[in-house]
């Protein structure tokens, strides 16, 4: 057995020199050793508060510091997601599928559903890794959009898509080159969904049919819309004749803004809420509103309520992806990557689209659905084609630039979201 | 050292201690007071530095969620010109909610004080009691009982008493929440103060020939004054700074400042530095408040 080597005694830092110094010297009362360890307390908070320089931008992936690799001496690895997004068992405590993977791989996967919401979940993690300290898990799910501002900020690992046979062999064409993320360096999709309008059709009492069948009397103040901007300003954007996935610029998403603003002055629209929409449905809050398409489907099938119904406006809906990364500092991207390798086999994403009931983005999995269940099978909010995504003219938000980002989130906080 | 020794204990005590006792004694006092002092230090003064720091820094152009250290004054103009109204709604709501919470908790503690006799212990576990759930889930829950098809919407909108059609989601429903939410930290300090008042003096004021409304004015009312003005301060000074109770029962339109830090700190790209500042602005605003607030009113000793 070889000595564990000693380390060498760090020297100490110039405050915790000048606590000892005083200490020792015992000619200083206690109050001026208390005196000593306030200022030093402040000296290490202000150095603890030294922004952390921004990526240098200009070389991409060649310039990246990656941490080493621990994946083949360490078997974890540690998945952090949304609420409900991940088939589980009756008892709602295990998931099929990913038990599956732990005794074929003999990987541990921990998984958490600790992001809520991602400027909420960006705005915790976001300073650590910036800081290049870990964050404790190995795989994050965030939003496309998102996505781009991590890749752009350097906050995540490129992947090795040639580990991954089963990414590269099925992953659905439109979503093999993504404006945030062009050839998927450094994301793979994990599930898409739809954004349009839900509402319930006895309570409303008629189909709503374009966005602007929401703006009227017998619905004042029954109407909610997302706060994700791209979904709620997209869909006003494309009622108002934008395409939202190709150029267009600050003046038309502006327009957009005070068409919103003016619906909220005047009475129309009573909040705008993240996930938590489905509360004002589910209250009688509110009877309809711009929603997502996966949780119209949950609150039919919680409420048992059928006339809940989700439907893409005639001018037009978005479409968006939630993507699994590896966080900068994790050092289990390996096994991550068999992990990702692993939910892009058919069958299994077949199970997991059954449970979810979000668009699949893997290829092949429609024909294995038909063994679990014919009907979802033909279910076009999981299994689209491309001419009902033509022909309802769902887009892409288009991806922002890093200014453009700043300055959209700005304007979307103040003049819609509150004040 | 001789004022150490009368909050250590009572007189009696103090009058006794030999002297050379008495340098031992600050000794340990100094210890004692260390674990209160770290816990400062690491819990208040460490982050109120650091938070000050942040208030300066500028946004690093073209990067979203960097900054640089500098001195900018910029995010504090900006907390002041740009959320001057959040301000004042803020202090507005929490104003409101205070003088509504004292309103209703002083009667409570007064009952509770000299009326409630057995059931004093039963009302007080009714006073305490929300303390056992979550903050959050009693704000949810008052979101659920105010709700459009929720029984007070029905009935006072049956009773045509509800011109908007619903209460939630308007001030009045923030307000309430506020009032609700506070109601204990008025009423406990109030009874306190009403509880350790010496019934004998009460009783005199009758015995002078005071009647009862007199003798609470003049005798009961000042005994109290402790209490309201902690309890006064304990409601208040929250109030000012939630920003749950508008969230979850406010309007889209006409927030509060603490929605505006929230806002600021998770929701914008590079909101650090102007949160910052607003915290700032809003402890200095609340800080010279209370200090006016206690100079005008304030007694001898708090509760």
């Amino acid at each position: 057995m070889t000595p564990i080597p000693r380390r060498a005694r760090r020297p100490l830092s110039t405050p915790a020199a000048a606590v000892v110094a005083a200490a020792s010297s015992g000619g200083l009362s206690r109050r001026a050793l208390l005196g000593t360890g306030m200022a030093a307390g402040a000296g290490v908070a202000l150095a603890g508060c030294a922004p952390p320089k921004p990526p240098s931008g200009s070389a991409g992936l060649t310039n990246l510091d990656l941490p080493e690799d621990v994946s083949d001496a360490e078997k974890i690895l540690k998945w952090a997601n949304w609420t409900a997004y991940l088939d589980m068992n009756g008892k709602e405590t295990k998931s099929p599928t990913l038990e599956a993977f732990m005794q074929q791989t003999g990987i541990e996967v921990s998984y958490s559903e600790d992001i809520d919401d991602n400027d909420s979940y960006y705005a915790k993690v976001a300073p650590q890794l910036r800081a290049n300290q870990s964050i404790d898990r190995d795989i994050f799910t965030l939003t496309d959009w998102m996505a781009g501002r991590v890749i752009r900020d350097q906050l995540c690992q490129p992947l090795e898509l040639i580990q991954m046979p089963n990414v590269v062999g099925n992953l659905l064409q439109p979503l093999k080159d993504v404006s945030f993320d062009p050839g998927r360096n450094f994301s793979i999709t994990w599930q898409s969904g739809f954004a349009g309008i839900g509402y319930n059709r006895d309570k409303v009492g008629r189909e709503l049919k374009s966005l602007d069948d929401l703006w009227t009397d017998d619905l004042k103040g029954r109407v909610v819309v997302l706060s994700e901007f791209r979904d709620t300003a997209g869909l006003v954007m494309q009622s108002q004749g934008v395409d939202i996935d190709s150029d267009w610029g600050r003046a038309e998403f502006e327009s957009a803004l005070d068409f919103i603003e003016q619906k909220i002055e005047e009475g129309y629209i009573r909040k705008v809420k993240g996930n938590s929409y489905m509360e004002d449905l589910t209250s009688g809050n509110a009877v309809a509103g711009i929603t997502w398409s996966g949780d119209i489907f949950v609150l039919a099938y919680d409420t048992g309520d059928p006339a809940w119904t989700f439907t893409i406006p005639e001018s037009g809906g978005t479409l968006w992806s939630d993507n699994l990364m590896v966080p900068i500092t994790a050092t289990h991207r390996k096994n991550a990557q068999r992990l990702m390798d692993y939910y892009y086999d058919p069958a299994v994403a077949a199970q997991v689209a059954a449970w979810v009931n979000y668009v699949c983005p893997v290829d092949g999995a429609q024909a294995e659905m038909e063994k679990i269940d014919p009907e979802l099978a033909e279910s076009p909010w999981i299994f689209p084609t491309a001419d009902f995504i033509a022909e309802r003219n769902i887009q892409q938000f288009r991806a922002l630039g890093a200014d453009e980002d700043i300055e959209f989130a700005d304007l979307w906080s103040t003049k819609v979201m509150g004040n | 050292m001789s004022g150490l020794a009368q909050v250590a204990g009572d007189p009696g005590v103090s009058r006794a201690a030999p002297a050379p006792e008495s340098t031992k004694r600050s000794r340990t006092a100094y210890l004692l007071l260390l674990p209160g002092a770290l816990w400062l230090g690491v819990f208040f003064v460490l982050p109120l530095v650091q938070l000050a720091s942040v208030s300066l820094q500028s946004r690093y152009p073209g990067f979203p969620g960097y900054y640089y250290r500098d001195v900018n004054v910029e995010n504090y103009v900006s907390a002041l010109t740009d959320y001057a109204p959040h301000f004042a709604r803020s202090f507005l709501y929490a104003g409101l909610a205070t003088l509504l919470a004292f309103v209703v908790a002083y009667p409570l503690a007064y009952a509770m004080a000299f009326k409630a006799g057995r059931w004093r212990n039963l009302m007080m576990i009714c006073v305490i009691a929300p303390f056992f759930t979550s903050f959050i889930l009693r704000t949810f829950a008052w979101s659920q009982i105010l709700a459009d098809e929720g029984w007070v919407a029905r009935t006072l909108d049956v009773l045509h008493l509800l011109p908007g059609g619903h209460i939630i989601n308007t001030p009045v429903a923030v307000v309430a929440g506020l009032t609700y939410n506070f109601l204990p930290f008025m009423v406990l300090p109030i009874y306190a103060s009403l509880e350790r008042a010496d019934p004998r003096v009460i009783e005199a004021g009758g015995d002078l020939y005071a009647n009862g409304f007199t003798t609470f004015r003049t005798v009961t009312l000042p005994m109290s004054m402790p209490g309201v003005l902690a309890g006064t301060l304990l409601t208040f000074i929250p109030a000012a700074g939630d920003f749950v109770n508008m969230e979850l029962l406010g309007p889209q339109r006409g927030k509060m400042v603490g929605n505006v830090i929230n806002d600021q700190f998770l929701a914008i790209p590079g909101g650090y530095p102007v949160a910052a500042a607003l915290s700032f602005t809003l402890m200095a605003a609340i800080l010279a408040m209370v200090f006016l607030y206690v100079r005008r009113f304030g007694t001898e000793e708090l509760v």
